[in-house]
């Protein structure tokens, strides 16, 4: 913490109080009987400690056993909803799932307050209120689509869609059917390229690496760019938003149109990118959309011990909304610990791709 | 540090992303290979008509000639290397470094590269069976009888995914540069050497720098390359084979299941052929698919294995150095682990025998600290119903398959090169007419003693263009 200012260092400081008092506001929320979901009303009672009394700051969190996975995997989803929410109309999503259950995350207000927060990152110049969108992407059990189409309309435009059904093309690579790949591929593009040429004035965009590129290539095959679309705003994520992959897009792909990176996922929420500076040379780092989402970069021997600033670890996630309270989730990336920073004086990460360990099983950026 | 960027087009592209490669004996860092992202190879090929025109600016003989003094360059010259430079030793060094092949076999692969850029004019006038060479620039032309002929480009550039252990197959691809087509490499992780320096080669040469790409990177760059380019030789193992197997854009280059077999009429006489074989599994540390993986013989099977065994089993390893080194080491952690334990289970079947055991006073695997050593392992099987007895890996290993003659065409399965040991008629038209042979010996033949004046898994000629009809006045009155 040597290398950041007085100044930073007392922001550091107020946004970790507010998270500690946060943290306490979660934990009352839902360990208390009246409001927590009956997941954790359950939980508490193998825990050994009393999480209303004992958790008094962020750091006592790791009190909690590590989160695991199978926890999310499976009905009833309503053991996830709190009493204090009861009777509201509930969504699920789900991540994950090309074979086996997939986790599912139940949500209210959750995608919709998370997009409106990072909508007010974004800067109008690039992407002017009232304009139409695009979300070109993944929609089906993923809550993306919704909460794309949330953001257009908060910021006063109409979201058009385009699905691509990831399951779909994991099952395509694992066969080998790279032809099939190829056409749905194609097939999506195809339907991109009509609705930017159809007149709906669509200015902002979200998709992914992959289907930017391939949408990138469509149009200058037909004479056409990005820039020329119309597009003037681009938000894209995952890991393959490499430092390479930021740069090739910015200098060969996108002829000026602006792009943020993203990383997030059903359980975060959106965690922004540190705006674009040439000084950082396209390094990507991502801040999370504190406090209700907090980012630690974790020792890959033990997840209890935060690695130093610059060193890679493991992506630890904790949720703390009142819809959804996920203490300490091993996420499959890993990154580079990264210094807090002005606008977001809290921890980063950079540099994230999947988790070594499980990075061959995994098959990553196929849309 | 030497620093090696990515070539797109003969230009130098310095990507955020670098690999460091690492002699895996020191630990020592040799270099940063900038990395390729998938897009920057689409985003290439929009312009590749660009090489094969560039190359057709320049008469085929003297490619050719280019090609020679490439060949002469790549062998003796001190040549560019991202940053700095690179002579031959250091080459030689450096390859045997990253992929564990003694310092000597890379010197041998050099010169085996050299021979073939040195007789490029014999190997496409073999290759094209005597075709004009004008016809592949203009894509029609008469030959000598007076036959109208015409070849079309299928491409105008080859993708080549290359391997990262096996330093020998870079020969496939030298007579691509003399054909007037571009080429597109993706290097193996642990071999760019070859590839860099054989393109720096051909710039000294004269050869146009816009006819050559290198993108080295992740899985994605070799999944672009094969995408983008209408023609692609790529190098992986039987899933990766099966994968492309019948797609016609695609060649690939697998395992080769090399085989020596004996006919009834000389398997009596075996022991005039041991040191065929030997040098057939041995030489090159056993690590190409023309290394002879399988030796079929219907009787003297436990002798033959225990004369090969006898003579290859005491090989060790020795430093990388070394010039009689005759192993070369696994540098991916966990590989020789792995076929290790894969030939211990093989021989636990009844009717498999291990015979270089006596002979190696040791274990098989040998473990350093950052590399791996399988040393020369013979099995006998008493029957080709065994899966092992069809095993192939990247160290001398063979399997000494008893089996009857007349079962021998049935069981053998896919064979890169088949030396056939025999004089019966019969035996050597059945051999002829094998369609899962593709390099066929009848006679003393090592399995990797290979005329490059011979077609290799497919003719290359024939993979890069097509033979068409083509008419400039009307057809004689029929």
């Amino acid at each position: 913490m040597s290398t950041i200012s007085p100044a930073l260092a007392a922001k550091v400081q107020q946004a970790r109080s507010q998270l500690d008092a946060h943290v306490c506001e979660t934990i009352a929320w839902h360990f208390h009987p009246s409001t927590g979901c009956p997941f954790w009303l359950e939980k508490v009672k193998t825990l050994g400690f009393d999480p209303i009394k004992d958790i008094k700051c962020f750091a006592d969190l790791q009190k909690f056993p590590e989160f695991e996975d199978e926890w999310l995997r499976g009905g009833p989803v309503s053991r996830w909803i709190p009493q204090g929410l009861k009777g509201k109309p509930v969504y699920v999503f789900e991540t994950g799932g090309t074979t086996g259950i997939p986790k599912s995350r139940v949500q209210i207000e959750d995608f919709r307050i998370d997009y409106e927060m990072f909508s007010h990152t974004l800067p109008d110049e690039h992407f002017p209120k009232g304009s139409n969108w695009l979300m070109l992407g993944p929609s089906g059990p993923r809550r993306l689509r919704l909460a794309v189409e949330h953001l257009a309309q908060y910021r006063g435009g109409i979201c058009f869609c385009v699905d691509l059904d990831p399951r779909w093309v994991i099952k395509l690579i694992k066969r080998g059917n790279i032809k099939e790949m190829e056409a749905y591929r194609d097939h999506v593009i195809d339907q991109a390229v009509t609705i930017l040429s159809a007149g709906h004035d669509i200015k902002c965009m979200f998709t992914t690496p992959k289907l930017l590129e391939a949408l990138a290539m469509k149009l200058m095959e037909q004479g056409s760019s990005i820039q020329q679309s119309g597009i003037t705003g681009i938000f894209s994520g995952g890991t393959e938003f490499t430092p390479q992959w930021y740069r090739f897009a910015m200098e060969e792909l996108l002829d000026g149109v602006y792009m943020t990176p993203t990383y997030g996922n059903t359980l975060m929420g959106l965690a922004c990118g540190k705006p674009f500076d040439p000084a950082d040379n396209y390094k990507i780092t991502y801040y999370a959309p504190q406090p209700r989402a907090v980012i630690e970069v974790v020792d890959f021997k033990d997840y209890h011990r935060l690695v130093e600033y610059g060193q890679t670890g493991r992506v630890k996630l904790t949720t703390l909304t009142r819809e959804t309270f996920i203490p300490g989730f091993m996420e499959r990336d890993e990154g580079e610990r990264e210094l807090p920073f002005e606008k977001y004086p809290w921890d980063g990460i950079s540099g994230t791709r999947p988790f070594h360990e499980i990075a061959k099983a995994t098959t990553v950026g196929v849309y | 540090m030497l620093e090696i960027p990515v070539l797109r087009w003969g230009k130098s592209y310095e990507s955020i992303e670098k690999q460091e490669v690492v002699h895996f004996e020191s630990g020592e860092t040799l270099a940063r290979v900038h990395q390729a992202n998938g897009g920057l190879i689409q985003m290439d090929m929009r312009h590749c008509w660009r090489a094969r025109n560039a190359l057709r600016e320049i008469p085929i003989r003297k490619l050719i000639d280019m090609a020679a003094k490439a060949g002469d360059l790549y062998l003796n010259a001190k040549l560019p290397l991202g940053n700095g430079t690179q002579t031959p030793e250091e080459f030689c060094t450096m390859q045997s470094a990253t992929t564990g092949l003694p310092e000597h076999m890379c010197a041998n692969n050099m010169k085996k590269n050299f021979f073939v850029l040195s007789h490029m004019e014999q190997i496409l006038d073999a290759l094209t069976r005597g075709l004009p060479l004008e016809i592949l620039t203009n894509g029609y032309g008469t030959e000598s009888r007076g036959i109208m002929l015409s070849y079309q480009a299928n491409s105008p550039v080859l993708g080549m995914v290359l391997p990262s252990n096996s330093p020998g197959v870079h020969t496939l691809w030298m007579p691509v540069i003399p054909m007037q087509i571009g080429l597109v490499l993706k290097p193996g992780p642990q071999e760019p050497w070859t590839p860099y320096r054989m393109a720096e080669a051909f710039f000294q040469a004269g050869v146009p720098r816009e006819a050559i790409s290198i993108y080295p990177g992740g899985p994605d760059v070799g999944a672009a390359v094969i995408s983008h380019c209408e023609r692609t030789m790529i190098f992986g193992g039987l899933p990766t084979v099966e994968r492309y197997h019948g797609n016609p854009r695609v060649q690939v280059h697998g395992p080769g299941f090399s085989k020596f077999i004996f006919g009834d009429d000389e398997v009596d006489n075996w022991e005039k052929y041991l040191d065929l074989m030997v040098d057939s599994v041995l030489i090159n540390s056993g690590r190409s698919c023309i290394s002879c993986s399988g030796i079929w013989a219907s009787r003297h099977g436990r002798e033959i294995a225990d004369a090969i065994a006898r003579r290859i089993g005491p090989v060790a390893p020795l430093p990388m150095k070394d010039p009689t080194a005759a192993l070369a080491a696994f540098t991916v952690p966990g590989q020789a682990d792995a076929i290790s334990a894969e030939i211990d289970e093989g021989v636990k079947l009844p009717g498999v025998t291990e015979v270089t055991e006596k002979y190696r006073n040791g274990p098989r695997l040998v473990k350093r600290e950052r590399c791996d050593y399988l040393r020369p392992t013979v099995l006998h099987c008493t029957s080709s119903e065994h899966a092992i007895s069809k095993a192939e890996y990247m160290f001398p290993f063979v399997t000494v398959v008893d089996c009857p003659q007349n079962k021998m065409l049935a069981s053998m399965g896919q064979t890169l090169v088949c030396s056939a040991i025999t004089k019966d008629p019969q035996l050597s038209r059945a051999l002829l007419d094998a369609p899962f042979i593709d390099r066929l010996n009848i006679g003393p033949v090592k399995t990797i003693a290979l005329n490059w004046l011979q077609p290799h898994e497919g003719n290359i000629v024939d993979f890069l263009f097509r033979a068409r009809a083509f008419q400039n006045s009307p057809p004689p009155a029929h």
